[in-house]
């Protein structure tokens, strides 16, 4: 009888390991730079290339920078959530056009609709490389001391902007 | 002068086949983020391919080993190590295997010991019988 319990016992264990295991996304890899510095760049604007930004410029706001590029399918798919989260008001959206040809990125805007403040060009992806971008679109919730406070890693959907960017920036905001 | 023109430029390939070393060692045991079975030096992968161009100019620009390492996880974080290192959080990882091993032994060796039949104590009648038709 105590032999029959134990052997449950373990089966229970293991279908519980099992259950949290495979609820588990193996390809969101956190990042480590949730409470650090946003690392630091100064690249060309993509709509006016001999001017430049830096993420300095934006200190003292609470701001969303959003990593995308026209060869990517799941950065269409979520255009429309960025862009509504834009229109919302609640933080500026910056975008980071990410290893892209300008004249791909351009057509892309005009077809699709331009929501962001501002669009950097990261031509080479080394500044995407320092933000740990590994797929496109990621996401970044920035606060007004310039730390990273949220990283979303693929598409943005509208829950996910309800349930974690929303709150996120009304904290960030009112503090 | 010329001479020393002469070794150090022969030198050069040596050194750049340093960093070809290094290169190739740490492209092992680096992962690639998009395809995260593999490692930096099998994978195709664009962002693989600049990792890859990372560590080359980081090792070229006279960085050790351990500080191209850690100038990809302090952006990537341990999982870009292929080989998980040995942490508070990563004990059980490594741990495991071998825990599960001793205590597949231990139940084994619990239930070969019940499985002996326990031997009988023999009256001195059939001591005497049983010495009997030894003989």
């Amino acid at each position: 009888m105590k032999r029959a319990a134990w052997t449950l016992g373990v089966f229970v264990a293991l279908v519980v390991l099992l259950a949290v295991g495979l609820r588990l996304n193996p390809r969101e890899v956190p990042s480590p730079l949730i409470g650090k510095p946003a690392p630091a760049f100064d690249l060309p604007l993509l709509m006016t290339p001999d001017k430049r930004f830096s993420e300095r410029e934006m200190l003292g706001q609470v701001w969303i920078l959003n990593v995308w590029a026209s060869w990517c399918p799941p950065c269409l798919v979520e255009h429309p959530v960025v862009t509504r989260m834009a229109q919302s008001g609640m933080a500026p959206v910056v975008g980071l056009n990410y290893k892209d040809a300008r004249e791909e990125a351009l057509p892309w805007l005009a077809r699709n609709g331009n929501p962001y403040r501002l669009i950097v060009y990261d031509a080479d992806g080394r500044i995407g490389i320092d933000y740990g971008v590994y797929g496109v679109p990621e996401t970044y919730v920035i606060d007004r001391k310039g730390v990273i406070r949220y990283k979303h890693i693929g598409p943005l959907t509208a829950d996910v902007v309800q349930a974690k960017v929303v709150p996120l920036v009304q904290q960030l905001t009112g503090q | 002068m010329k001479r020393a023109l002469v070794i150090l430029a022969l030198a050069l390939p040596c050194w750049a086949q340093d960093i070809e070393h290094r290169a190739a060692a740490l492209e092992r045991e680096l992962r690639c983020l998009v395809c995260q079975n593999q490692t930096l030096a099998d994978s195709n992968a664009p962002l693989a391919v600049d990792l890859r161009n990372q560590v080359r100019e980081q090792l070229a620009a006279g960085k050790s080993d351990t500080e191209v390492v850690d100038y990809l996880v302090a952006r990537y974080g341990d999982f870009v190590r292929y080989r998980p290192p040995l942490k508070a959080a990563t004990v059980l990882l490594w741990a495991g295997p071998f825990l599960f091993v001793l205590a597949g032994f231990y139940l084994l060796i619990r239930f070969l010991r019940r499985r002996r039949v326990p031997v009988p104590e023999l009256t001195s009648a059939e001591r005497e019988r049983a010495a009997k038709l030894l003989e």
